[in-house]
């Protein structure tokens, strides 16, 4: 690995100065190192990190099972990492233009890395250092446990899908926890409401009751009125004392940081080097969290500001075709796929004309009339201020979500690619499935990444419960055990993992008017399945 | 097809079929239906979302295939499983999963150790086999109207998809021998007892064999001893009844045998494996791998104990069988028909009759199967079975079960057990049988098994 040369940098800094004027906001220092194929097959399996902690998975080639890992996206592998500064890679031999052209794709990245809100919690540190410093404590572990450091660090990684990414934003963006309510509060909104289910009429009469008590003596209101419900409910004070516990208790926790807080194995003395591989794992996933969520937007709004700032850059006049060709490489919509580049890119434009014709606005969106609508345009021109706004503070799924709508479908002409077995002919027919700008969200929105969300308890036993929260999907199978032992270990003792199993059962009644060589329609069964996880077996049992 | 299928189950239903059984080939005719003669799985032929990447399609790169070179050699990461195992987690590297048998039939197996990171992952739910996922797409055409077609028997080479594709494996090139030797050495396969020599092959080794008198390069003294007493009761220094005086008898330099160096014809043994495999509609998914991943294995295996002498043959049968040349096929065909097990059996001792096998070969059968078999009560299977075993070295019958019937009770299985031959011919024919859901260790103590 070598740094590019004196004359390419100084094309990447003119690209820096362009990018600027045009408003993308970045640190000043980057570096550019030229990869070999060599460097490129130590680097990926660290995803493009070089200081990345060594493990022996890295060395092996992960199964990925037909099927299995297309719903689970491997870490993401880019040319630009998320560091401070940020450093970007490339090929030995490009040519001026086409590094012009890269270094403003790599601009677009670093812009978005430094910009969106979804990153918030890699801007305070170079992701580059932390991560030496663990892969060093890392091995200086390794030479005093030898192969026990390896074990953690596997059950450890199993279960990184599962960090608190969103908690750790929540840190960011509102500081002030949710608070504890007083015996008040507690009376009104959770007492009366969830423990006694009083009727509206009561409820009504208790508000009544303490405005009375208010205006008559505003000091001592509050106390009297405490004191005779104290009085009339004997088990209201301990039910509050409870109340405050599981509030403290529940600090909202992912399943590293309750394992880590929580677990009497890990914090026993000899165990306690343990917690550092943990934190060091658990960190690394959180600093790849938004990459893996934004891929879509931050491959889009690179593409975007490459097309646009290469068109205006004065230096490669000559080489417009060239450009085209590569570009239409990148950023072409496939006719079958979904290409995050082409996708992501259009509905930037699209978005930046929505909002030059003012029409992010409730005026347009509950206009009926089609012509109109065709005709609207309010010249505010904040088109460009507005997709700055996107890239601030969107992730992929609240992008796609919020801003494909039939007219975008329409005018790329999107479907979803249906396929299907022609048995007459022997082949797998593509046909086009839906032009459903709705069919088209949920196509794209489940091809997104999305770790099952899994809540924390100890049962009175002190075993672990996770409970997998239910979202109309399955786990994978195969692979609750292997992580399940992970997580018995690291507890200390057994553990519970409560999820939901589909079966396909053909609907009894077969439809009306169906012809009898027809399958009957399938209907998915949910059940409501526990795992248990005691000294390394596995058992299953139905819960319902 | 489905109609002689159908009468071949009405004649059969006529001699009687518990519900059991019936209930078994029914559900086999439906899965015909259903997969029709859909050969190799279908493969997805676009790029998904997540495999782009800038440095491919930025710029140009052809990064993503490169020849893993890995740091450890695949004996360091078996070491580092043996130890996990000792340490009390299950074993997590793979050897034998992503085989790939080249398609010239050129045999090679290509070891690449493999491993899944385990994590709590949402899956899929498939509900429809006919209907591949959805997908992306643009460009013209109304709803519904076909786009594009792709053959669900891929021709060769039609590979694609980066990253997943033959280009994006990262293999450790090693051959069926040292895979041999791994599974010998490391996972204690036993070595084979009696190797037999049988066929002679042009190849000489120095060996002290011949005799000479007079002079040589070692003293035979056992023969020298007889020659001498030979000589001397010519001489009537010996005779009978009387004591012998070894001092007074007398040698002649004739008398001394030597044994020289002399060039030795050297005979080594070779073999020819049989890899049977059912390919009927009911081996879909699971069983199928199982099987063919067990092949894989006892394969290399023999390679090693044979010194790279092994033949193959790959014979694939549902209600008929039929002889693939190469192993590519043999692993990835699929036809969705009924099964009948006697046919593979005797196109087997046809071939080694026709070819006259048996003088030249140690014979090796191995049978793969999910354990169903129209002929329930083995009167066909049986009778070829038995001629099998008068000529073969081993036969060992696999049956993985599909999850369709009831453990432990496949026809397969219950004829062979009722005929008695399991314990009559104990060391020629083994059956194992494993579940849907076994894994790689079992697989190799099934081959344990077979092979012992």
């Amino acid at each position: 690995m070598e740094l590019i040369s004196q004359h390419a940098k100084k094309i990447m800094e003119g690209c820096k100065e362009r990018a600027r004027d045009n408003g993308l906001t970045f640190q000043d220092e980057s570096l550019e190192y030229i990869v070999t194929n060599r460097d490129l097959l130590e680097l990926s399996p660290k995803n493009m990190i070089p200081t990345l902690y060594d493990y022996w998975v890295q060395d092996v080639e992960v199964l990925k099972e037909k099927g299995r890992y297309e719903l689970y996206p491997s870490n993401p592998y880019e040319t630009v990492i998320n560091t401070r500064p940020a450093i970007s890679f490339y090929n030995d031999n490009n040519p001026d233009w086409l590094n012009v052209m890269i270094f403003y794709h790599v601009i677009g990245h670093i812009d978005f890395f430094q910009n969106n809100l979804f990153f918030r919690h890699t801007w305070d540190y170079d992701f580059a250092s932390r991560a030496l410093s663990d892969k060093r404590m890392i091995a200086k572990l390794r030479s005093e446990k030898g192969r026990w450091v390896d074990y953690i660090i596997e059950f450890a990684r199993a279960i990184d899908n599962l960090v608190g990414y969103h908690q750790e934003l929540a840190k960011f963006s509102s500081p002030q926890q949710e608070k504890t309510l007083n015996r008040l509060d507690f009376y009104f909104d959770v007492f009366l409401q969830e423990v006694k289910k009083v009727s509206v009429a009561s409820y009504v009469n208790e508000i009544e009751r303490f405005n009375t008590l208010l205006q008559e003596n505003p000091k001592e209101a509050e106390n009297q009125y405490i004191e005779s419900v104290q009085s009339k409910y004997a088990e209201f004070e301990s039910l509050y004392t409870k109340y405050k516990e599981t509030k403290k208790q529940k600090k909202n926790q992912d399943i590293f940081e309750f394992l880590m807080e929580h677990s009497e194995f890990l914090n026993k003395e000899e165990n306690r080097w343990m917690l550092m591989v943990m934190e060091a794992v658990r960190a690394t996933s959180l600093y790849f969290q938004p990459q893996i969520r934004t891929k879509i937007l931050n491959e889009g709004w690179a593409s975007f500001w490459h097309e646009e700032l290469f068109l205006k850059d004065d230096r490669i006049n000559g080489h417009e075709i060239d450009f085209a060709v590569v570009n239409a490489r990148v950023t072409a919509m496939p006719r079958v796929g979904l290409n995050p580049y082409a996708l992501g890119m259009r509905l930037f434009s699209y978005i930046e004309e929505l909002g030059n014709k003012g029409r992010i606005s409730h005026d347009y969106k509950y206009l009926q009339d089609k012509e109109l609508r065709e005709k609207f345009d309010k010249e505010t021109d904040s088109g460009r201020d507005y997709i700055f706004l996107v890239r601030e503070n969107c992730s992929d799924s609240m992008f796609i979500n919020t801003f494909i709508d039939q007219d975008f479908v329409d005018l790329h002409k999107l479907f979803v690619t249906g396929k299907r077995l022609n048995k007459e002919r022997m082949t797998w027919q593509y046909y086009v499935k839906s032009r459903d700008a709705e069919q088209y969200k949920k196509m794209v929105l489940d091809s997104l990444y999305h770790p099952p969300s899994v809540e924390i308890r100890v049962t009175d036993d002190n075993s672990l419960l996770l409970e997998h929260v239910f979202e109309d999907k399955p786990l994978v199978r195969e692979y609750i055990k292997g992580t399940m032992l992970g997580i018995e270990y690291l507890w200390g003792g057994q553990v519970f993992l409560d999820t939901s199993e589909a079966m396909m059962r053909s609907a009894k009644l077969p439809a009306q008017g169906m012809r009898r060589d027809e399958k009957p329609p399938q209907e998915i069964v949910w059940k409501r399945v526990r795992y248990r996880m005691k000294d390394k077996v596995l058992s299953r049992k139905d819960l319902n | 097809m489905i109609k002689e299928l159908q009468a071949f189950y009405n004649r059969l239903k006529k001699q009687g079929l518990t519900p059991e059984q019936e209930r078994v080939i029914e559900l086999e005719l439906k899965l015909i239906e259903r997969y029709q003669d859909s050969g190799f799985d279908p493969q997805s032929s676009t790029r998904k979302m997540w495999q782009y990447n800038d440095l491919e399609i930025l710029q140009n790169g052809a990064v993503m295939k490169m020849a893993y070179t890995s740091s450890q050699s695949i004996d360091d990461l078996i070491a580092r499983d043996i130890q996990r195992e000792k340490d009390g987690f299950p074993r997590k590297v793979r050897i034998g999963k992503m085989v790939k048998p080249s398609q010239d039939g050129d045999e090679k197996v290509v070891v690449v150790p493999t491993t899944v990171e385990e994590k709590l992952i949402h899956d899929q739910i498939r509900d429809n086999e006919e209907e591949g996922e959805g997908e992306g797409g643009s460009g013209e055409g109304e709803e519904g109207e076909v786009i594009g077609e792709q053959p669900v028997r891929e021709e060769q080479g039609g590979q694609g998809g980066a990253g997943q594709g033959e280009g994006g494996a990262h293999e450790t090139d090693s051959n069926a021998y040292d895979m041999g030797r791994i599974l010998t050495e490391q996972f204690k396969l036993p070595n084979l007892k009696d190797k037999g020599k049988k066929r002679s092959l042009t190849r000489y080794t120095y060996d002290l064999t011949d005799k000479n008198r007079g002079f040589g390069q070692i003293i035979d003294k056992k023969a020298t001893l007889r020659r001498l007493i030979e000589t001397n009761i010519g001489l009537g220094r010996v005779q009978a009844g009387q004591q012998v005086n070894p001092n007074k008898l007398l040698i002649s330099p004739a008398d001394r045998v030597y044994r020289i160096l002399s060039q030795e014809k050297d005979y080594e043994s070779q073999a020819v494996v049989f890899f049977v495999r059912d390919y009927s509609g009911s081996m879909h998914g699971k069983p199928t791998e199982l099987v063919v991943t067990q092949h894989v294995l006892i394969y290399s295996w023999l390679i090693y104990q044979y010194e790279n002498q092994v033949e193959t043959r790959f014979i694939l049968h549902d209600t008929e069988a039929k002889e693939v040349d190469n192993f590519h096929t043999y692993y990835n065909l699929r036809v969705a028909g009924g099964t009948q097990v006697a046919s593979a059996y005797k196109m087997v001792n046809d071939i080694v009759e026709e070819e006259n096998l048996e003088r030249d070969y140690n014979i090796y059968i191995f049978h793969g199967t999910d354990g169903d078999d129209w002929d329930t009560t083995g009167k066909e299977t049986l009778p070829q079975l038995e001629k099998m075993l008068e000529y073969a070295n081993r036969v060992g019958i696999t049956v993985a079960e599909n999850g369709y019937g009831i453990s432990g009770s496949t026809e397969v299985e219950k004829y062979l057990k009722k005929s008695g031959l399991l314990d009559e011919k104990k060391d020629l024919l083994r059956l194992d049988v494993m579940k849907k859901e076994s894994d790689e260790s079992r697989l190799i103590e099934g081959i344990r098994k077979l092979i012992s």
